[in-house]
């Protein structure tokens, strides 16, 4: 009985696609869910009809529209609806692979650091960008806060500034160690359930239970986490736009 | 290409500490941190995201939004038609009380003109009918009257004649018949 909790974030080249300098670009397990991930929210969005009274198929889509639609205007405004599909692909990508990620055998892309990353700073240099484009030099407000004592503001600025180039760091390590940790804890509670049964026969069965109700658990835990950890990418893109949008605070 | 290589001595390796050693085990071979494979990764999520997006944002979005606006305007429109037919309701409901109000009022006017009518008529009919009675009324006292004058006058001479012949009888001699007279018409008075 093989318990390797990493296995599971191994990338396994399916075919070689090409040739970028002397990086082999393959086709990986990772591509294939990234595109079922696609598949499956194309179909989520667009398989519901368009009843007057939406069945329960066209209702998740239309729910999915309001929920990402709502948070953006109450975190950003209605200004931020500018970004609505960006946020509205980013949490459905997020949100649907990691649903699709906690069905064993699958694999989970945004347990990839270079994923989650190249995600954040896609929102940062959106932010970064379209902060400069629209309020030029003002932009810049976002790291003087208003009310502040002059003595203590360069502090300010220097943390302000600091917190905003770390922001790409965060979000994306908050989305990749939230997914990596989780699957590794159910690998490791299920590995124990296996383990026990075969090593310890009829003891073991019984001792089984135990991790075994604690992987049901966590799964339902896991369940919740990809949701949210795809919320919260979303919303913090949200409150990152707002900070492009309206620099004065 | 480099898991490949890390997963064959995994695979011979017993369960027990494993995990444990894995994870240091591995160091610069965890799958996350294998740089070699950020490439293919990159170039996937790129294709999928900008796939995603030109769906989500050119047929998802608009679509699905589209049907929330018709859906919202179908809601509104239904309520302004409904508010529209309670509104009229309540017009016909209201011409139709001064209707019967109106109709109430004139019906009650042209009972009270007719009772008046009749009550004139009546009260008419009934003073000739009085009239009429109290002039036969009038009529039958004379002629009672008159009965009773002649009547009284029979009695008088009844009573002279038997006065008479009481007091022949008494007495035998037949009084004279001026004093009988004057006796009678003073016991009639009396």
């Amino acid at each position: 009985m093989k318990i390797d909790p990493i296995h599971q974030f191994n990338i396994e080249p399916l075919f070689t696609i090409g040739h970028i300098g002397n990086q082999t670009i393959a086709f990986t397990n990772s591509s294939l869910y990234m595109f079922i991930a696609v598949a499956l929210t194309a179909v989520l969005m667009l398989g519901g009809g368009r009843q007057l009274v939406p069945g329960r198929f066209q209702s998740v889509a239309e729910i999915s529209y309001e929920f990402v639609a709502s948070t953006i205007r109450s975190t950003a405004g209605s200004e931020g609806m500018k970004f609505f599909p960006l946020i509205f692909t980013l949490f459905m990508f997020i949100c649907v692979s990691n649903l699709v990620g906690i069905i064993p055998y699958t694999f989970t892309i945004s347990s990839h650091i270079i994923v989650t990353a190249a995600l954040a700073f896609l929102v940062f240099f959106t932010v970064l960008f379209y902060g400069l484009y629209k309020n030029g030099l003002k932009f810049f407000k976002i790291f003087v806060p208003s009310g502040v004592p002059i003595y203590i503001l360069p502090l300010v600025m220097f943390i302000e500034i600091l917190s905003f180039f770390l922001r790409p760091v965060s979000h994306s390590v908050r989305l990749f160690a939230n997914m990596l940790a989780g699957h590794i804890a159910l690998k490791v509670f299920a590995g124990f359930v296996a383990m026990l049964g075969v090593s310890l026969g009829a003891v073991g069965w019984i001792g089984g239970i135990l991790p075994l109700a604690l992987t049901v658990a966590l799964t339902a835990l896991e369940l919740l986490v990809a949701f949210l950890q795809a919320y919260v990418f979303a919303i913090l893109t949200c409150i990152y736009l707002n900070d492009a949008i309206h620099p004065g605070h | 290409m480099a898991e490949k290589s890390q997963g064959a001595p995994a695979k011979g390796q017993k369960t027990g500490a494993h995990t444990e050693a894995d994870g240091g085990h591995h160091g610069g071979g965890f799958p996350p941190f294998e740089s070699s494979t950020f490439a293919s990764q990159l170039v996937s999520l790129v294709i999928a995201f900008v796939a995603l997006y030109l769906i989500v944002s050119r047929i998802a979005l608009p679509r699905v939004g589209g049907v929330i606006d018709a859906r919202q305007n179908a809601i509104e429109g239904d309520l302004a038609a409904a508010q529209k037919l309670k509104d009229e309701s309540a017009a016909a409901l209201k011409a139709y009380e001064a209707d019967l109000a109106s109709a109430r009022s004139r019906a009650q006017a042209i009972g009270a003109e007719t009772r008046e009518k009749l009550n004139a008529a009546s009260e008419a009919e009934r003073k000739t009918l009085e009239d009429q009675l109290s002039a036969k009324l009038a009529q039958a006292e004379k002629t009672i009257a008159a009965t009773r004058e002649t009547a009284m006058s029979n009695v008088r001479g009844i009573a002279a004649d038997a006065a008479g012949a009481i007091v022949q009888r008494l007495t035998g001699v037949l009084p004279d018949g001026g004093a009988l007279n004057s006796a009678v018409d003073a016991s009639l008075k009396g």
